[in-house]
């Protein structure tokens, strides 16, 4: 990424033009970013936004349990998409949670986009801060704004910002607002300018909270690598078969 | 293998240290997940005019999800469901059979007879094959038609999740999945139907166990043999003012009684061969919604009814044509039929039922809604009672309760032939086109035979069961 852009291609309105809807084709793309969120808050609106692929938007639990791929190019970067399996946690063995919370965890994209729905902010969170404990670098899209405003509810999204500790960017992604602002800051994340700090769970009883961190240091004893130590902990202790197998198998080394 | 003693060391310590922690550790997380988003959301969010709204929600969920209102709600609102569509049904069923069948079938003879078409062609496409179908049409369309889209709405409101949640508890206890009581409801509808909805169960052994005991939801094609043999049997016995009620409860009972059966295999099967942990899920409780009617009707029509019914029409039409071929085949001196029910009788009186019955079940395996023409015309046959119907193989619809109840009872029904037909209707073998859904949806024989057999076997026994009973005490 060269640093030597003028003030008009800093302005994110002409970044918006720069975007390339790549549709399947996806080889050789410089990041890898994915897209993942509650059921029915608008993934695969923003996926087909962005791709301009025309990915079935239903809405019933179970019906897609495998991820759609498609690619945009944006500032000269070619971006892999992948809309994840809408979940509502990653808590459970469900197939299609696994699916998502395998990819984020496994397949380590370089964004990971969190769809939540503005007008039920609170209930969407339970799966947002599950995933700032897998990954660091996120950005939450605020979408279904012009359904919230209608139901007269305000999110302040600079203090929400501040206490997740990850960009967030409003949008009504039907009506193609705010996306350019979201492919920005995407981007900004994706190279780096951005860094994220996010939020990590805080209310956990103590019992839990001293065993976790105690397996969490073992944990990094072995492999002083893994960012995301600490949820590994809370899935050890769940008994999660398949983290369990990822440890047997080695699949965490290369973390 | 540093690697695999690194992980064993791990896999050892968390084992321990889940012991130290004691039970409900994923529910204890999850509160403190929910205590952080709530406190995020409270700094961020402000809400204008959605008070109100939202209280209501809670309120009405206090009520319907409440351990003393709870279930006598489900129940009310599932008996008005059932009660609009079976009366909701009757009319334009009259219709449709009146349509399709009093003037249809007259209408396609005459033409047939101008073509000047062979007898054993008229007879196998128009009394074999098309009059299955119309049967099917009258009978199974205003039902579902009624059925689906009302079901649909309840989707919409968002009350089904609420009924999740009433029945998680004695799911759980049977070993199954809480939304297993979604499935459940869907069945009532129509098993096929039912079964394609468990797609909403994610643990594989939990989405088996669920397919499996599917069948024990009366569906849309067995409520009118129901409705009609408590009619007749059980409503006779008891004063004529209380007939209608006794009939109706001894309905409901027997959908009762598929329930307590869903339990108990359930149970049964999450302790034998489906062994293994119930898996939690989260059951978002969504808010209520004002259905968007029109669409809904829409929808519910294409997705559910019409799909549902072409699948029983293609399987409607050869059983049509089977039901003509047997009985008007003939070996040596009588037609297959007859040597079949003779052969089917000496076990089908045993367990309290009939040959006509078995040989019925067995005809009608495409569609159940076509066990009662089948009966009645198999009965005409057997017992030589050329007074009623067209003629031999020619599937009919008798005009009253009445009359249908002389044919049995000329066939040697006794009341315990009746209430034995409405336990086996219960527990039979699901359709084939339900069987065909589960092959699709298991992808596997094995589940698909024990799916099909063991609720035959559970009728058998049952059936059994309650003729011997019968015989002792009242015989």
């Amino acid at each position: 990424m060269s640093k030597e852009h003028n003030n008009c291609e800093n302005c994110r309105h002409y970044n918006a033009d720069s975007l390339k809807k790549l549709g399947v084709e996806i080889a050789d793309a410089d990041f890898v970013v994915a897209l993942a969120g509650n059921p029915n808050t608008g993934k695969s609106t923003v996926f087909n936004a962005l791709t301009g692929l025309r990915q079935h938007t239903g809405n019933w639990p179970g019906k897609t349990v495998t991820r759609a791929e498609g690619g945009f190019g944006y500032n000269k970067k070619k971006y892999k998409l992948i809309d994840l399996p809408g979940t509502y946690s990653l808590l459970s063995t469900s197939q299609d949670e696994e699916v998502a919370r395998d990819f984020i965890l496994f397949g380590k994209p370089d964004v990971t986009i969190i769809v939540v729905d503005a007008g039920r902010l609170e209930r969407n969170l339970n799966l947002v801060l599950q995933i700032l404990e897998i990954t660091d670098k996120a950005v939450l899209c605020l979408n279904l704004m012009d359904e919230a405003r209608r139901n007269k509810i305000t999110v302040d999204e600079r203090m929400l910002a501040r206490d997740l500790g990850i960009p967030v960017v409003p949008t009504s992604a039907r009506y193609k607002e705010g996306l350019p602002e979201l492919l920005q800051t995407i981007h900004e994340v994706a190279t780096g300018e951005i860094i994220c700090k996010p939020h990590k769970i805080k209310n956990v009883p103590p019992k839990i909270a001293k065993a976790v961190e105690k397996l969490s240091k073992t944990l990094l004893k072995q492999y002083p690598d893994i960012p995301n130590s600490r949820w590994i902990a809370f899935r050890l202790l769940e008994g999660d078969k398949s983290i369990v197998h990822a440890l047997q198998t080695g699949k965490f080394a290369s973390i | 293998m540093k690697d695999q003693n690194n992980a064993s060391e791990l896999i050892a310590m968390a084992n321990d240290l889940r012991w130290e922690i004691g039970e409900g550790y994923h529910d204890k997380l999850a509160e403190g997940i929910y205590a952080d988003a709530t406190a995020i959301a409270r700094n961020a969010v402000t809400k204008d005019g959605q008070k109100r709204n939202f209280r209501i929600d809670t309120t009405i969920d206090r009520i319907v999800t409440s351990k003393l209102w709870g279930f006598p709600i489900m129940f009310l609102i599932l008996s008005i469901v059932l009660w609009l569509t079976i009366e909701g049904a009757n009319i334009p069923s009259s219709i449709l059979s009146s349509l399709l069948l009093d003037m249809g079938h007259p209408f396609l003879k005459a033409i047939s007879a101008s073509l000047g078409l062979v007898w054993w062609l008229d007879g196998f496409l128009i009394d074999g094959v098309y009059l299955a179908l119309a049967w099917v049409i009258a009978v199974m369309l205003p039902p579902m038609a009624i059925f689906f889209p009302l079901f649909t709405l309840l989707e919409d409101f968002g009350y089904l999740p609420r009924v999740a949640f009433n029945l998680d508890k004695l799911f759980r206890k049977s070993g199954a999945h809480g939304k297993q009581a979604l499935t459940m409801s869907m069945g009532f509808g129509c098993n096929a139907a039912g079964v394609i909805a468990t797609r909403i169960i994610d643990s594989p052994r939990e989405r088996l166990i669920a397919i499996i005991t599917n069948n024990f939801s009366l569906c849309n094609g067995r409520w009118p043999t129901q409705i009609l043999i408590a009619a007749i049997f059980i409503g006779a016995v008891v004063p004529k003012g209380l007939a209608g009620l006794a009939s109706t409860a001894s309905v409901i009972g027997i959908a009762v009684l598929g329930i307590f059966f869903t339990f108990l295999v359930s149970w049964g099967l999450s302790r034998t061969v489906l062994k293994g942990e119930v898996s939690t899920f989260n059951l978002e409780l969504p808010p209520y919604r004002r259905p968007r009617f029109w669409k809904t009707i829409y929808t519910s029509l294409i997705d559910r009814t019409l799909i549902v019914l072409w699948r029983a029409m293609v399987f409607a039409a050869p059983a049509g044509a089977v039901i003509w071929l047997i009985s008007n085949i003939t070996i040596g001196d009588q037609s297959i039929a007859l040597w079949m029910i003779q052969y089917l009788d000496g076990f089908g009186l045993f367990i309290g039922l009939n040959g006509v019955i078995l040989l019925a079940y067995i005809v009608a395996i495409p569609a159940n809604e076509i066990v009662i023409p089948t009966i009645l015309m198999l009965t005409v046959m057997a017992t030589g009672n050329a007074a009623y119907g067209n003629g031999d193989g020619v599937m009919f619809d008798v005009d009253s309760a009445h009359q249908t109840a002389d044919i049995l009872k000329a066939g040697g029904w006794t009341l315990l032939t009746g209430i034995n037909l409405m336990l086996f209707s219960l527990l039979h073998n699901p359709c084939s086109t339900t069987i065909y859904t589960i092959y699709k949806e298991t992808n596997n024989w094995k589940w698909t035979a024990l799916a099909t057999f063991l609720p035959l076997v559970m009728g058998f026994v049952v059936c059994f069961l309650v003729a011997q009973l019968w015989r002792a005490f009242l015989g």
